[in-house]
């Protein structure tokens, strides 16, 4: 009780209340506008929370994290275009509800799924938060170097259909973290004699590159589009008491949102495809699925929902980010000297549990802002594509000038920004370049930090959560090389496709 | 034959044109880092294979090149799509904006952020095709409103333009504070 008290003490702060209120709302906002999304809007604002306390800027791209979601679902039903990439399943039941003449009630499910999903996750959280405050101690160097390579593995293989190419990229963003100035030995590595490349290729600049700029180019480069949308009459409140004829979809839907968002390198879209899956098999319609299902459009809304808080778990108790946004968010703790992992978990549960309840917090906040504002915020879905383009890119500025007034990380964020347009157009994922550099960084470090206790190999396996972890990683592997076979043998029809759901472009 | 024609699809997937180009490109510079092992991140002598400093390197470059060759062959697996150069034109136009970008960068330091601002707001949205001079005029004031609230209310560290020299002493410190 004095922990749940003290956060709230924590969270009672103005400052920390106005960045809650501005995240959420902005979130909501941003992720309505096609294109733009969470990561894009987290990326440039992150330098900017590093000069306000840890709390205050965690808090904000949190508020932006959790709500983004919420605003992406409404040109995924009205426009049968997601605004985030998470809300791509959304169109599936969504966009058919809104062709029969049923778009109120669409939005008005996705909104009471989304509420449903992220409060259902806050509340296990904060169940399971004594319980991980236990076990997080127990990770030692050699516990977390296996779970980052579990997260790498994960990130790998939970890109279907482009293993390689993800497998890849994961490669190219560890190899991106060793560049520079090697922390030990004081070795130049891979800087080709020049200077500028000594001090290594920082994270936010090829963050900012990847997700931001790379979008602006794209939208500049794009023909314009302007969808026109008609207003939506009626109440919103009508969603909860229809929520409430399919709770199980949504209970089971932001179950497996909280697992899967606590597993790093997995996410939504795992989250979504298993509930979907769910769904439409326990259905007494499946035949609506892909028509206009409700359960469709809850079971992903939910399932999307729920992951946020969840994936605050292995970034707080381990220090791990499971995806993109809390690999940019590990950087507003290290900029404070915050570092997360079983310390954090362990003497500053206030803050975490201030974390969560600003999490609860942005869920009623959005949900009330939603109620009264969706016609409004149908208008910025009617924004010409090609201005947001130059406005991401004014802003894409901010982000990375504003880092260190380095001219050098302005042209290297402008390279990372080409090559994101290339791999956005060939439908390629940003996300395990990312992960890979994070991940990468912190392999290296426990790795080498765990070598004087380990005489053979198997003394790396010889705890019993290491050896966990370990069992995991093989079973991982097994059961992708198990689903390879299976396809070889029975191959599935028409493997070509345009559109891939783990597409990190606008994520 | 069915065995083999399953692998040829677990081979083909989310293919988009310009594949087999990104393929060869991504391919090259692999082998190129590859190349670079021995100068770039040397082996020392003595030492466990784990702390070594180039291992990280030496294990992702290796893994880069493993993946982009598999990912090469998925490529040339699979039938091919049409329009692939006129997809690598389209990666091409994307410089462009670099280009833009840069001169952004550029011209901070001299006219000011928030001129700066409003000139290539109203600039690239010409280039972006826009004439009515009411969005012209919108703008302009969209970069201003980005000026005031990252530099004037959030404080970013942007420096001033070398033009804010000019000013007279009160307004220049203004300027070089909130703008």
């Amino acid at each position: 009780m004095d922990v749940f008290s003290s956060a709230v003490t924590l969270l009672l702060d103005w400052q920390v209340l106005l960045a809650l209120l501005v995240g959420s709302i902005g979130g909501v906002i941003i992720g309505a506008i096609p294109g733009v999304g969470a990561a894009v809007a987290i990326a440039i604002l992150l330098p900017a929370t590093f000069a306000l306390p840890p709390l205050v800027g965690l808090v904000m791209l949190l508020g932006i994290y959790g709500s983004s979601m919420y605003g992406g679902a409404l040109p995924a039903v009205l426009i049968n275009t997601p605004g985030t990439a998470v809300n791509a399943l959304t169109t599936y039941d969504g966009y058919p509800m809104t062709q029969k003449g049923e778009a109120r009630r669409a939005v008005a499910l996705a909104y009471s799924a989304s509420f449903f999903g992220g409060v259902f996750s806050i509340l296990c959280l904060m169940l399971l938060a004594p319980l991980l405050a236990k076990i997080a101690p127990h990770f030692g160097s050699r516990e977390i170097f296996l779970a980052a390579l579990l997260g790498i593995i994960l990130v790998v293989l939970a890109h279907r259909g482009q293993i390689f190419a993800a497998g890849m990229l994961a490669a190219f963003g560890i190899f991106l973290q060793t560049v520079g100035l090697e922390p030990i030995t004081y070795s130049r590595q891979f800087t080709f004699g020049q200077t500028w490349l000594t001090s290594g290729v920082d994270l936010i600049v090829v963050v900012l590159g990847l997700f931001a700029l790379s979008q602006a180019f794209l939208l500049l480069t794009q023909p314009d589009e302007r969808p026109k949308l008609t207003s939506i009459e009626g109440s919103m409140l009508s969603g909860l008491k229809e929520l409430w004829l399919y709770k199980r979809v949504a209970t089971v839907s932001s179950s497996f949102g909280v697992l899967m968002g606590m597993i790093p390198g997995v996410g939504e879209f795992t989250a979504q495809f298993m509930s979907y899956t769910y769904a439409q098999k326990t259905s007494k319609t499946p035949e609506l699925f892909g028509k206009g299902a409700p359960e469709g459009l809850i079971a992903s809304e939910a399932a999307n929902n729920a992951v946020p808080a969840a994936a605050m778990i292995p970034l707080l108790a381990l220090g791990i980010p499971g995806e993109a946004l809390t690999a940019m968010m590990l950087s507003v703790f290290y900029v404070h000297d915050v570092i997360p992992g079983p310390q954090l978990f362990q003497n500053d549960m206030p803050f975490v549990m201030a974390l969560y309840l600003a999490l609860l917090v942005l869920n009623i906040i959005v949900l009330v802002f939603l109620m009264f504002s969706t016609n409004r915020l149908t208008k910025m879905i009617e924004l010409p594509t090609r201005l947001i383009g130059v406005t991401i890119l004014l802003l894409g500025f901010v982000g990375v000038y504003s880092l260190r007034n380095s001219i050098t990380d302005c042209a290297i964020a402008a390279g990372f920004g080409v090559f994101g347009v290339v791999l956005k157009r060939l439908n390629l994922p940003i996300v395990p370049i990312i992960l890979g550099m994070v991940l990468g960084g912190i392999m290296e470090t426990k790795l080498r930090s765990a070598m004087p206790r380990v005489k053979n190999p198997l003394d790396m396996i010889e705890r019993p959560i290491a050896m966990v972890i370990f069992a995991m990683i093989l079973l991982v592997i097994a059961l992708h090389i198990r689903t390879l076979i299976k396809e070889a043998r029975n191959p599935p029809q028409d493997v070509d496709s345009d559109i891939h759901p783990t597409q990190g472009g606008s994520q | 034959m069915t065995r083999l024609k399953g692998l040829q699809e677990l081979f083909k997937r989310y293919r988009r044109p310009g594949d087999i180009v990104f393929a060869w490109a991504f391919l090259a510079f692999s082998l190129f880092l590859l190349s670079q092992l021995g100068s770039q991140a040397p082996w020392k002598s003595g030492g466990k294979t784990f702390t070594q400093p180039a291992f990280w390197p030496t294990v992702s470059i290796a893994l880069m090149a493993f993946f982009a060759a598999l990912h090469l062959i998925s490529s040339a697996l699979s039938p091919r799509i049409n329009g692939r150069w006129t997809e690598v034109w389209d990666w091409v136009r994307s410089v462009e904006y670099a280009g833009w970008f840069m001169a952004y960068v550029y011209t901070v330091p001299q006219l000011g952020y928030l001129a700066t601002s409003m000139i290539f707001g109203v600039l690239l949205a010409a280039r972006a095709g826009y004439r009515d001079p009411k969005i012209l005029m919108s703008m302009a004031a969209m970069g201003a409103t980005i000026v005031v609230l990252f530099k004037s209310f959030l404080q970013v560290k942007i420096p001033g333009g070398a033009i804010y020299e000019m000013l007279p002493t009160t307004l220049r410190s203004f300027m070089l504070t909130y703008f």
